[in-house]
């Protein structure tokens, strides 16, 4: 049998990636304030996470201006969302095997 | 060893848990139940004291119009009084939730308001053609009914997409709704503790629970 502990993602191991993954999960885009406010996390350390996830292109990011500020707002791409899923279908796994 | 760095029933369950947190529609204000509460006492209070004339008018027998003249018009003010209610709650709604949404840093227009729109319109919709044919059919003595019931279904819907209080209004309004189904002829009093009380209790509750 194949090791369900390999499908796993190393990127998901931190609860705060973990989180903000959940959340793009069920809302189509978000934007900082809205992750900020949700997982109750600082900006730096809500943008370190992001800029991680970001690099692996498992969200992708879009800026523009509501009004006179500006706006980041962040959308999970589909590899990201087939990881979350790899993810949690091996974490589900886990807990069957214990 | 990585498998000791991660639990997986607690990594589940913070996900089910942020899930649902981030997927509902939290910038509902109960201010806005309170306003609509407000606004169909005095709507209730306009059809009854002046209207209907403190019941000095018999509801029935003017809807009906035994002289033929008096009812339509009767009826064109409840259902002017009634529109005029719905569209400031409306209203209200909108105002003091994008109030809220400014305070609280939310943003107001997201895939939770949507949803929880679309899901709350549809038996709303649904309840006001219903009442159009009751209307129609001259059938006047269930719209009471039928506006509560179809309204309760409405928020029941909506709920699930929001605050659980807005879920046990929707089944309170179900049940006056039923209620008002027996009782015909108290059908603005039944209108009034469902439409203006328990909005304005219900209301209260919200902003008391979620707000201060």
């Amino acid at each position: 049998m194949k090791n369900p502990i390999s499908n796993l993602q190393k990127v998901f191991e931190s609860r705060i990636r973990l989180g903000i993954m959940s959340a793009l999960m069920v809302n189509e885009t978000l934007d900082f304030n809205a992750l900020k406010e949700l997982l109750a996390l600082t900006d730096g350390n809500l943008a370190s996470h992001l800029k991680a996830l970001e690099q692996q292109e498992i969200v992708e990011v879009s800026k523009q201006f509501v009004g006179r500020k500006p706006s980041t707002t962040y959308k999970a791409t589909d590899s990201g969302r087939n990881l979350f899923r790899q993810h949690l279908a091996a974490l589900e796994k886990l807990i069957n095997n214990q | 060893m990585r498998t000791n760095s991660i639990n997986p029933r607690e990594d589940l369950q913070a996900i089910r848990e942020i899930m649902e947190r981030s997927s509902k529609f939290l910038s509902l204000s109960g201010l806005s139940g309170i306003f609509a509460g407000v606004c169909a006492l005095v709507g209730a209070g306009v059809a009854w004291f002046i209207v209907l004339d403190s019941g000095n008018v018999c509801f029935d027998e003017y809807m009906y119009g035994s002289d033929g003249s008096a009812g339509p018009a009767l009826r064109a003010y409840l259902a002017s009084v009634s529109l005029l209610v719905l569209g400031l709650a409306l209203l209200g709604a909108f105002y003091f939730s994008l109030r809220k949404a400014r305070k609280t840093g939310l943003q107001f227009w997201t895939n939770s308001s949507r949803r929880i729109l679309i899901h709350l319109l549809i038996p709303l919709f649904a309840g006001g053609l219903f009442i159009l044919i009751l209307l129609l059919q001259q059938n006047f003595v269930l719209v009471a009914s039928a506006m509560l019931i179809f309204y309760g279904l409405s928020l029941v819907n909506a709920g699930k997409f929001t605050f659980s209080e807005l879920h046990y209004l929707g089944l309170t309004e179900i049940g006056l709704g039923i209620l008002a189904g027996f009782f015909v002829h108290q059908g603005l009093l039944f209108w009034a503790i469902g439409f203006g009380l328990m909005h304005i209790i219900y209301g209260a509750v919200m902003y008391y629970r979620h707000e201060r």
